[in-house]
């Protein structure tokens, strides 16, 4: 088992990446995890850890990572049912799969938030026993990979995440409840409609409004 | 544009793609395994709407981040230190199987079948039933023979086609490999085969198929349609 190291040592491997320039704030020895363990995180630096944990197995930097998500992450478990102790023990799933596929975070290809989403809902589909989830597979000969990637994807990936945030912020507040209940609460267009009262004609229009909104910020690069 | 879409030097290029409303509830984790095995066959060939669907997790990524919660919540840390054994290293050369005609996934639905077995529909066209595990939709592969209509379906509800191998089309739009044709209730159309070559189909239903006859509606789960 590896034992804490000094948060000190977390800067200077960061430094080494070449992927980060800025440190993260946490990470500049001052805070300390017991007197702030619920630190607000920005997405620039859960990308930093999560890239801390992808390289070399940081266990500080997980840490910071665990207490920040497993709250959030406990609360879309939640959703699976009533019992509260599965919840907490899918959570911890999720977690722990999170350290456990770190090196599969690639920090050109997305936000790590979103990456740790798709690993806590991949778990949440398997303890609602929906069956398997179909997933395309990128060491199969028959699939087809992208062009050559930009110069700068990490660069582009964090100017994503910024644009996302600005058209999230657009989105009227109807919208954003019904992709909420969507992506969050688990629920198909029915259980929305029925949720909120509405047609379901009404669910399918706000989600495609909500999407062109989203599309149109997202490409006004 | 037909010309286009063929092959060039192995290369798919795809000009029919998936919705906004597949995408997102599959990256929401809301779409049923049936719809799935579509919708990830054609993500296998399409770095296009792979954007797309990473563009929406990551409003699930938001979502989670913007999770508002109350309390102490951060127990558990000491418990899963215990198994924070060494992150393996090579978890990505994980060795699948593979084939030319059907990526995965798949791939790998056909070979828990057994294999590929076609069944005869009459009219020269084939089918294979894909088994899943989802009661709300019925997955086949289907083998049109060059210059034949496509099989009519129910068009009882959506309808999800994604051609494999040849190509079909009508007046309107042709479909090559790799494109995705989506169809609901008010389409009626038949498409053909193209005359070049057989096609060769993944049809994804909604589940059970509406039959006006009462009497093929009671025989239904019988007669395997």
């Amino acid at each position: 088992m590896k034992t804490l190291t000094p948060l000190q040592s977390v800067s200077v491997d960061l430094a080494e990446t070449g992927h980060v320039v800025e440190l993260p704030s946490v990470l500049d020895g001052k805070s300390h995890l017991s007197a702030d363990r619920r630190k607000s995180l920005e997405p620039r630096e859960i990308n930093s850890l999560m890239a801390a944990v992808a390289e070399h197995q940081d266990i500080d930097a997980y840490q910071l990572l665990y207490n920040y998500f497993v709250p959030k992450v406990r609360a879309y478990m939640s959703k699976i049912g009533s019992d509260r102790a599965f919840a907490d023990e899918m959570a911890q799933e999720a977690m722990l799969r999170v350290w456990r596929k770190a090196r599969l975070f690639d920090p050109g290809k997305g936000q790590a938030s979103t990456w740790i989403y798709t690993i806590a809902r991949n778990v949440r589909i398997d303890a609602l026993r929906r069956g398997p989830r179909p997933t395309f597979d990128q060491n199969d000969p028959a699939f087809i990979p992208e062009d050559e990637p930009a110069a700068d994807v990490a660069l582009e990936r964090q100017q994503d995440a910024d644009r996302l945030r600005v058209a999230m912020a657009s989105l009227k507040p109807d919208e954003i409840k019904t992709l909420r209940l969507s992506f969050f609460e688990d629920m198909a267009h029915p259980a929305i409609a029925a949720a909120l009262g509405i047609p379901i004609g009404t669910v399918k229009s706000r989600i495609r409004n909500a999407c062109l909104k989203l599309r149109a910020i997202l490409k006004d690069a | 544009m037909s010309e286009a879409a063929r092959n060039t030097q192995g290369r798919v290029t795809v000009l029919h793609h998936l919705n906004d409303d597949l995408l997102m509830s599959y990256a929401a984790g809301t779409l049923s395994e049936g719809w799935s095995i579509g919708v990830a066959t054609h993500l296998s060939f399409c770095p296009g709407c792979r954007q797309r669907l990473s563009e929406f997790e990551s409003i699930g990524g938001h979502f989670l981040e913007c999770e508002e919660v109350e309390g102490d919540e951060t127990a558990g840390w000491e418990e899963i230190q215990k198994r924070l054994d060494v992150p393996s290293s090579n978890i990505t050369a994980i060795a699948v199987g593979s084939d030319p005609l059907f990526p995965q996934p798949l791939f790998s639905y056909v070979e828990a079948a057994g294999g590929l077995r076609w069944r005869s529909l009459g009219s020269g066209a084939s089918q294979m039933k894909v088994p899943t595990s989802d009661p709300s939709t019925v997955v086949r592969l289907l083998k049109i023979p060059a210059g034949k209509p496509v099989p009519e379906h129910s068009h009882s509800g959506r309808e999800l086609t994604l051609v494999l191998a040849g190509s079909f089309g009508d007046s309107v739009s042709v479909f090559n490999r790799g494109d995705v044709e989506l169809a609901d209730d008010d389409l009626t159309h038949q498409p053909k085969a193209t005359p070049e070559g057989d096609c060769i189909c993944l049809a994804i239903t909604e589940a059970p198929l509406r039959f006006t006859s009462r009497i093929v509606r009671f025989l239904q789960p019988f007669l395997g349609i």
